[in-house]
């Protein structure tokens, strides 16, 4: 899984590209988190534009995180979730959960 | 899809996160011999990821003395895929629904949604030594342009 971040304002995007999965990529999403909260950003932005593919233990770091985050009085919000991303957090019923933008100006001003 | 083709092979690996990708590679593989609509591959991968995974994890522990045996089959446009571990065995029931409003915050316990979503039918059934198991089926839909360039 590759990454990258950014900070606008009070909020770091964390640019994420290919697989979320188990071992490798869950694992990394969650020292990103950490690093965040360590560098007192509390509003995240995960940018799925680039992911792939989400397994079970993708998605369920991605709901820790979003625990943590919240938990730290921080928002976690997503963007650019391509087809087959939204339709798995359709069927998990996190689209529920989770707020979900496709242009990222909108998504910085949703904070 | 190549409603004709009948593949199949079988994989024996050690019990490793990194060998979902060997399992991955081969039932791509096979999908590819047998022309499979690119997202019939996407999603028969997603659910086979999670199998091999819980095999890996919660059915052999993390052991790599043990091993994970998967058997793939394409036979007139139905795949199966078989996934073994050297675990106890779990009963499936006992795992809640992740999507119950009360557990849409549980950071696990997917896995076998997602098979369940993903495939058409999935069955846990022990091999014939008392092991294990779980059989996948999906009936794939015919789709000739779907993948490009093949």
């Amino acid at each position: 899984m590759k990454s990258n971040t950014r900070d606008i304002g009070d909020t770091r995007i964390i640019e994420l590209g290919g697989k979320i999965t188990i071992g490798t990529g869950d694992v990394k999403i969650r020292e990103l988190i950490a690093q965040a909260l360590e560098a007192d950003q509390q509003n995240i932005l995960f940018d799925l534009g680039g992911v792939t593919a989400i397994d079970s233990s993708g998605i369920g770091e991605m709901v820790a995180c979003y625990t943590t985050v919240t938990k730290r009085g921080g928002q976690l919000k997503l963007m650019h979730l391509s087809p087959k991303i939204n339709d798995i957090l359709q069927v998990t019923q996190l689209i529920t959960v989770f707020e979900v933008f496709d242009d990222e100006r909108e998504a910085l001003g949703s904070f | 899809m190549n409603t004709n083709a009948k593949l199949q092979a079988n994989l024996v690996l050690a019990s490793r996160f990194e060998n979902i990708e060997v399992a991955e590679r081969a039932l791509m593989d096979l999908c590819h011999q047998a022309g499979c609509a690119e997202d019939e591959e996407y999603w028969l991968v997603t659910a086979l990821r999670e199998a091999v995974a819980n095999a890996v994890r919660h059915g052999n522990q993390r052991d790599p003395a043990r091993l994970v045996r998967i058997a793939y089959l394409i036979d007139n446009a139905t795949v199966t895929i078989r996934v073994e571990d050297e675990g106890e065995g779990f009963d499936p029931a006992a795992i809640p629904d992740p999507t119950d409003p009360e557990n849409l915050l549980r950071p696990s316990g997917r896995g076998i949604f997602y098979m369940r979503q993903f495939m058409n039918r999935v069955e846990f059934s022990p091999t014939a030594a008392g092991g294990p198991a779980v059989v996948m089926v999906r009936d794939v839909a015919s789709n000739d342009n779907d993948r490009q360039g093949s």
